[in-house]
């Protein structure tokens, strides 16, 4: 069946899977070229001029849009999202091979948070934190009357908001990688002598890494292009898939489109530096 | 029958839950201890946000202050006039419908292109490396935000875009068509443009796990290609189409991004009648709505999980 003609079925998927293809670029490929349009550009085709112009525009903050405040949030939140995602996920996946009591729960509960809609999270968590704020304005007294603000904010609440939504896929990731795993390498530290922490940093975590990384890219820009659990819990700030959800109302120039490109690039490029990593990890690991 | 289904989905989930390590009984308090963080998380920013939006569903609210209560009253407000008005629809039924409308199509054509790419990849394409590259080539586009590939298609589908000009051009019509953006039409186009991989993925997995002995089997016991899609890949593939419509009709139920940027924020839906009771402060009537909407989705999955098995039966 390998090697015989190809049947006819396959040229009418190779078309379909072609024009799927097309439809996925088709539309950022327009973006993308329209955002090196000269300075008097529109929205559509056809390009006027081309030029970096609109990235000029966007680097000064002189166009209608702030976007460097965003940005750099946005990053950090990703950053720190994409950290506790691979340490979390990695504890919790080694707490499932040594089936703790309450681990389908805690499976189900995972599987759920993927499931409930973005919506009904983020407006839980709004409340949750309203309340948390009643709470300390009621308990603070004066301090709290003058000083206390609210608890909602990028690193709290919608730290948390992110974490519900990257938890899953690093656990079921973890799963996958567990399940591949070979333990009689940690019997043999074991039966030589090492400790279990010796065992886990020098043998169970060296094996693992190229994956972890797999994790990192998921936690990273799962967090990085989150926008509807984080509508309502980011407090007075905002990120950047917000900011640029909002400018799709109001502005009516290129800049939006150099703006994409810029995000679409920023992420293309941690995900490349990421899987390169990976891939060096496993390379040398193959070469020793 | 649901009981065959729910053991089912148990066994399969309980499969996936890595086997190897620790012998049985050895060190359970240190799982504890490592599934500990995990659970902190799920539990504050998850079970506890869910428990407080059931408990303010029942509080009453002012324009500029939530009290706590005990009223159905919120509960009455989303279903006012909805028996006594019949034949006509109230709001929260019509919204309802709409979202639901959405969901079915936007899931049959997820399923057909998701079903088909699949295929094509786990059957056609022969060697491991190219199965590799053409992924990355679909996944590419997803690593960038939702709102970038949803204003992406406004250089296509607007007004001056290039399917009017296109059209245009071609003589085929003479004025541009004003329902290619902010319409129906543009956000199903976007929804499936956003979540068909959410699709292909699952099917592609399950397909993968299909020994070729039995499609071989098959068409040697003289199965035409279609009898072998229908009797062999397709049930075999079921975990995979079930995950994936899960995945896509969820995502589709609670969407107020999509429809209200696609619609240009003319477009009812649930997730956006949510939002905008938020807006105006009204918590406890958002509440309520997202208790119901919650409910609409497990009815909608466990409604999937039912369909699929009735198939099964037949």
């Amino acid at each position: 069946m390998k090697d015989g003609p190809r049947p006819r079925s396959f040229y009418a998927l190779a078309a379909v899977f072609a024009l799927f293809v097309a439809f996925l670029w088709g539309p950022m490929v327009a973006i993308v070229a329209l955002s090196f349009q000269g300075p008097d550009g529109g929205l559509v085709f056809p390009m006027r001029g081309v030029s970096l112009h609109w990235f000029a525009v966007l680097w000064s903050n002189e166009g209608s849009v702030d976007i460097s405040g965003a940005f750099w949030r946005s990053f950090r939140l990703a950053l720190v999202v994409m950290v506790l995602t691979v340490v979390i996920s990695v504890m919790a996946g080694l707490a499932f091979r040594r089936r703790f009591p309450g681990a389908m729960v805690l499976l189900y509960i995972a599987i759920a948070s993927l499931i409930v809609p973005s919506i009904v999270v983020s407006l839980g968590i709004g409340l949750e934190f309203r309340l948390f704020d009643g709470l300390v304005q009621s308990l603070g007294g004066d301090w709290a009357q003058r000083n206390f603000v609210t608890l909602l904010g990028t690193f709290t609440s919608g730290l948390g908001a992110h974490l519900t939504w990257t938890l899953p896929f690093g656990l079921l990731i973890m799963f996958a990688v567990f399940n591949r795993f070979d333990p009689s390498y940690e019997e043999a530290a074991r039966d030589l002598g090492a400790s279990r922490w010796q065992t886990f940093v020098h043998v169970t975590l060296p094996i693992i890494a190229p994956f972890l990384i797999g994790v990192a890219v998921f936690g990273f820009t799962l967090s990085w292009d989150e926008l509807a659990r984080s509508s309502q819990v980011m407090g007075s700030t905002n990120t950047l898939p917000m900011q640029l959800a909002a400018l799709t109302t109001t502005v009516t120039t290129p800049e939006i489109y150099a703006l994409a490109t810029l995000t679409t690039g920023a992420s293309l490029l941690l995900v490349g530096v990421l899987l390169t990593c990976a891939f060096v990890l496993r390379r040398r690991r193959s070469a020793g | 029958m649901t009981d065959t289904i729910d053991t089912g989905a148990r066994r399969s989930i309980r499969r996936a839950i890595p086997r190897l390590g620790l012998r049985r009984g050895q060190g359970a308090g240190e799982g504890l201890l490592l599934a500990l963080p995990m659970w902190l998380v799920f539990a504050l920013f998850f079970l506890l946000p869910l428990a407080v939006t059931l408990v303010v569903s029942f509080w009453e609210f002012t324009q500029y202050s939530i009290e706590p209560a005990f009223i159905l009253r919120n509960y009455a407000d989303l279903f006012d006039g909805c028996i006594d008005g019949l034949p006509y629809l109230c709001t929260t039924l019509k919204t309802y419908l709409s979202t639901l409308k959405f969901c079915f199509l936007v899931w049959a054509v997820t399923l057909v292109i998701g079903f088909s790419v699949a295929y094509f990849l786990a059957f056609h394409v022969r060697s491991l490396p190219m199965q590799v590259t053409c992924f990355l080539i679909c996944t590419i586009p997803f690593w960038t935000s939702i709102v970038i590939r949803m204003i992406a298609w406004i250089p296509l589908l607007g007004r001056n875009g290039l399917v009017n000009q296109a059209l245009m051009g071609m003589g085929v019509t003479d004025q541009p068509l004003e329902w290619l953006l902010y319409s129906d039409f543009s956000v199903i186009l976007a929804l499936v443009h956003l979540y068909t991989l959410f699709m292909v993925v699952p099917i592609f997995n399950s397909m993968m796990r299909i020994d070729p002995a039995l499609i071989e089997a098959a068409r040697d016991s003289g199965a035409s290609g279609r009898q072998t899609l229908t009797n062999v890949v397709i049930p075999l593939a079921r975990p995979g189409i079930l995950i994936g419509s899960i995945f896509v009709v969820t995502i589709v139920m609670g969407d107020f991004l999509t429809i209200g940027i696609m619609g240009g924020q003319q477009i009812a839906s649930v997730g956006k009648t949510i939002q905008t009771e938020i807006q105006y402060l009204q918590f406890p009537l958002a509440a309520a709505n997202a208790v119901l909407l919650l409910i609409a989705v497990m009815l909608a999955i466990s409604a999937l999980l039912r369909m699929v098995d009735i198939r099964k039966e037949l």
